[in-house]
This record gives structure tokens, sequence and C-alpha cells, in this order.
């Protein structure tokens, strides 16, 4: 991977994200309704109608006000939120980190199953066993995440009582140190395996018939003939090659995640991103719906660039993509 | 033998993912048969259990749920059309005309593409319905105008690999003109891989209409999944038939669309085409 590559990558970003900048400034102009209207309420009169314009830019050029909502996003500013009259920023900021607790773990867990069931279904190609798994993971991969997630509530939670219901942590719990830690972990098994178990078929899936194929290559039957058991053949040749269409979608898959975890904060009242999107829905908050869009939208350029580098180190014939 | 027993279960597998579309399809277009009641009607007693008279329960207005079930396979199927057709229409279009002009024109596509391909949809679908209002207008064509990157990608790859074939050349010396070799000698070559992309992306246009249902952005007039969805959040402690049979249809209908199109990839695979390329593409956009 030489710089130049990596400049050239970088470079690149730098319209992708004006675009989407461009995208959310668009859409909430076209917006039907008067933005100083929904400030300033319905019964002020000409003259604070003009000076709240004036105060919050929008009797400018819309070029003008492009470029200063550009300057804004660029410094970090999100604007400020219509329902709680705080910095966007500073409400993400606050919900991010559980957010990211459900999502990273989830990401990782995933990634791990997901090799795990590849390598068992292709190693078993054809067999029943292999029929048997597919057909499970075209249906996790079918069933909708708040349906497998409200399914589990009920049944695990609700009727079996073997997951917490709700929540982070339990109430009135104040236990420090490493049985926080625990009690964290017990609230986030049922949340992550509903957000897992869809990625796990996406990865698995796409695993399969890759290491079906080098799998039957020449260099595989060289290494067997050689000696090689098959259990090195699989996990220190083939898999390396073969992950690479899965590793190339692990960008998308933070996109899919992300939106995962709002359904899934939801139904299980994990104190993350989906509270805040469901109550900026709910109370027309449209400056921090436009800000989590923009968070989203980064996070996911990011995944993909840092994927992208991922791969040109897993397979240095990419030199430019 | 293993391989003609993988062929046969495969085909299994394509003809029962047809039937579940049908049993669907059936739904939708003969809905007032199979469900006389009306889904908006208030006339049963609230929140009952799945009965012999209400084989999917009712809600907390008293509304029978297995009514609103099949009537909500009508919006599903128009928005499963619409989209296609958005998505299968710029799709198609941008990847034929990148793949065959080439220079300029494929680089400023391509630039395009990449930047449609990296927004969220499912929050861009938010943000939109939040600003304009729910429908399922605006949902189809925030979708629809958002989907088609992958679709461009496999388009272009298979046009890119048929342009230097030696059919088109001829059809060049004899004087065709390029709409005539793009409609008539481009564009049957890429329908299938397109076919099979736009059953997947279609099944992921259902799930973000229901996500977007849970999360409460559906039309209230009118009678879909994601509605259904929608209302069953706060009952899920108490009712949870409401929130079983809606999410189940759901889970049926993209099933269906995924094992088709899986189909679909398997034969065009051992024909040597694109499959590969069209199961990879699509994991990729599935946001």
């Amino acid at each position: 991977m030489s710089a130049r590559y990596v400049w050239r990558r970088l470079l690149q970003v730098l319209p992708v994200v004006a675009g989407i900048v461009t995208v959310g400034f668009v859409l909430v102009h076209l917006a039907p309704g008067d933005p100083v209207l929904a400030i300033a309420g319905q019964d002020g009169d000409a003259a604070y109608y003009a000076a709240m314009r004036a105060k919050f830019g929008l009797d400018q050029p819309l070029l003008t006000q492009f470029a200063t909502y550009l300057g804004n996003v660029i410094r970090g500013d999100l604007g400020t939120s219509v329902a709680q009259g705080r910095q966007v920023t500073t409400l993400i900021a606050e919900r991010l980190p559980a957010t990211l607790l459900l999502t990273v773990t989830a990401l990782v867990v995933s990634s791990i199953s997901g090799v795990i069931i590849g390598v068992f279904t292709a190693r078993r190609h054809q067999q029943t066993a292999d029929t048997a798994v597919s057909v499970l993971l075209l249906t996790t991969y079918a069933a909708p995440v708040f349906w497998l997630g409200q399914l589990s509530l009920i049944v695990l939670a609700l009727w079996l009582d073997l997951f917490p219901v709700q929540g982070m942590v339990s109430a009135r719990s104040s236990a420090t140190g490493l049985s926080r830690y625990i009690d964290i972990g017990w609230h986030l098994v049922l949340p992550v395996s509903v957000l897992a178990a869809k990625e796990t078929a996406v990865v698995a899936r796409l695993l399969r018939p890759a290491l079906v194929e080098q799998l039957a290559l020449p260099y595989a039957r060289t290494a067997r003939a050689k000696g090689l058991t098959t259990r090195r053949i699989v996990w220190v040749h083939a898999l390396r090659r073969a992950l690479l269409p899965a590793v190339s979608i692990v960008g998308a898959r933070v996109g899919h995640l992300f939106a995962g975890t709002v359904i899934v904060e939801i139904i299980f009242g994990w104190p993350g991103i989906g509270r805040l999107l469901l109550t900026a829905i709910q109370s027309r908050d449209h400056p921090v719906l436009l800000g989590l869009f923009l968070l989203i939208a980064f996070s996911v350029i990011i995944a993909n660039l840092i994927t992208d580098f991922v791969y040109t180190l897993l397979d240095p014939r990419i030199t430019y993509a | 033998m293993p391989r003609q027993a993988e062929r046969n279960a495969g085909r299994g597998a394509q003809w029962l993912g047809a039937a579940l579309l049908l049993v669907i399809g059936v739904c939708a277009f003969l809905a007032p048969l199979i469900a006389p009641t009306d889904p908006f009607a208030l006339d049963a007693p609230v929140l009952q259990s799945p009965s012999p008279a209400f084989p999917m329960g009712t809600d907390d207005l008293g509304r029978d749920v297995f009514s609103a079930v099949v009537h909500g396979a009508r919006a599903s199927s128009v928005m499963a059309l619409g989209s296609a057709a958005l998505i299968g229409l710029v799709g198609i279009a941008v990847g034929i005309v990148s793949g065959y002009l080439g220079r300029w024109v494929d680089d400023g596509l391509m630039r395009l593409t990449e930047l449609v391909q990296v927004l969220p949809r499912f929050f861009l679908a938010i943000v939109v319905v939040a600003l304009f209002g729910p429908g399922l207008d605006r949902i189809i064509v925030v979708l629809g105008i958002t989907s088609w990157p992958p679709l461009a990608r496999i388009v272009r790859a298979e046009v890119l690999s048929m342009r230097s074939q030696e059919y088109i050349d001829s059809a060049r010396a004899l004087g065709a003109r390029t709409g005539r070799i793009l409609w008539y000698h481009l564009l049957p070559g890429v329908v299938p891989g397109a076919a099979a992309y736009l059953s997947l992306a279609v099944a992921q246009v259902l799930l973000i209409e229901a996500s977007l249902g849970f999360i409460g952005l559906s039309d209230p007039t009118v009678m879909s999944w994601g509605l259904l969805v929608g209302n069953a959040r706060d009952f899920i402690r108490s009712a949870w038939w409401l929130a079983m049979f809606p999410g189940a249809a759901i889970a049926i209908a993209v099933l269906g669309l995924n094992l088709v199109a899986d189909g679909v990839v398997a034969r065009l695979t051992r024909r040597g085409g694109s499959g590969v390329a069209v199961s990879t593409r699509s994991s990729h956009s599935a946001a």
C-alpha cells in the first residue's frame, strides 16, 4: 500500500462528503413549511419574523446559507435542537457510547460467527448439515430486525425470563467495578444477538461459496499432497483469499448495523441514539434528524476507507481501485 | 451425483420462493375476497388473541389483524413494483451508458454512483418522511433513486465484457447507431443479472418500509405491514399477535424474493455469467 494510494483514496472522500452535506441541505430547503414559524411560533408580527430571519441568516442568498452550513458542519457544529434547545453534537455525544458498545460488539460477534459458520458449511459442502444451516441463514437474513427483536423479547425475556427486558443496567442497581460490567454484559446479550444474527448470515453466505471455490483450486490440492492437514489448508491458506468478498462489505455492514441498532435500541430500551432519533421524529426536531443522518453517512465513509486499506493489505495485487 | 442433487435442491428452493411470492400476489390481488372485513373497521372486540373468528387476533381499536395483513399485501406489492421500476430504469440506463461509452461519461457516472451508494438509505428515508410527511409515494421515490448503484455496476461490468465481442463490432460495422446497439444488442444481455439484483433490492425496500413503520413513519391512511408493525410496538407485553403476524408476512415476502434471486444467480453462475457479481454486490447494498 503506497503513500500515493492512501492520498488518492483520501482525496476521493472529499467530493462524497460534500455531496452528502449538499443532499442534507437541499432536503431541508425543499421541505414544506417556513423554518421561522417553527422557531418563533405562529403568532409573531412581521418585524419579529424579519429579525429572526436575519438572526438565523435565513435572509441571505441560498448559496451563502449553504457555505455557512458547510463551514459549520466542517467545524463540527450541527446546530441546535429545536425541541431541547441544546447543541445537536452534545446530544449525540451523550448517546453515542451506548450505541457504539452495541454496534461494535455486534460487528465483532457477527464477523467471528459468520466466519465460523461459513467455514463449517463450506467444509460440509452439499451435505445435509450444509443445507440445514443454509436454510437457517436464509431465514435469519429474511427476518426483519424488529421482528426478531420483538419475538426474542417476548419469548426469552418476558415468557422464559432468561434475560433482562429493558435497559443497559439493572434498575436501582448501584453496583460498581466488575459486577457493573457483568450487569451491562448481561443486558447486552439479547440486543447483540438480534443485531448480529442478520450480519452473521451476510458474512457466512458470502464466505461459503468463496471458500468452496478456493478449496477446489490446484494450490489446495498441492497443499494436501504435501501432507498439510485440512484444518491448516482451510484456516491458513484458503480463508485469507476467500475472506476478500466479506471484507469488502464491512463498510456497508457498518451502515446496516447503525440502522439495526436504532431499531434494537427502541425495542430493548437501550440508552443510545435510537431513543434520540425516536423523540426527534415525534417532536419534529429536524436539526437532530439531519445531524444523525450526517453522523451515520460519515461513519459509513470512514468504515469504507478503513475497509479499502485493509483490503489492499490482504490482497497486495490491488494497488488502485 | 451430488451436483445433480444440489441442482435439484436449488430448483426446489427457487420454486418455493416463487410460491411464497405467488401467495402474497394473490392476497394483494384478491384482498377483498380473501378478507371481506374492512381492515380499518372498528367492529371487533379489542385486543382479542387469535381465535377461529379472528385468526390473527384483533388490535387495540378492534380491527381485524388478519384482514389488515391481507390488505397490507397491496401496499407492499405497489411499493415493490414501483421501486423495482425506478431502480431498474436508473440502474440499467447508467450501467449501459457508462459501460458502452466509457471515458469521461463513465468517470462521471461512476463518481455519482459512489456518492449515491454511501448514502445511508434508512436514515435518508427517515429525514425525507420527517420533513415531507408520510406517504408510500415518497418512500418509493427515495428508495428507488438511492438503490440503483449496485445494479449500475453489475450492468456496467456485463456491458464491458460484451462491448468487445464480435457481434457488437459487426453491428457497428453494419452502421447501427449507438442507440440501437444499446437497446437491441446490449440490453437483452443484462436483463437476467438485473432481475436477480432487483429481486434482492426490492426485498430491502420492503424491510426498510417496515422499519420506517416500526418507528412510526408509516402513512396512517394506507393499510401496510409497516403501519401494523408500528401499531404493535406499544403492545409488545400484552398482545404478541400484533407483532407476530405482520412481521411474519414481511419475512415471507423477503424470503421469497431472496430464494428467487438465489435461483437466478445460481443459474447465471453455472452459465459463467455475472452471478457472483450479483451476490456480492447485493449484499453490499443491503443497507
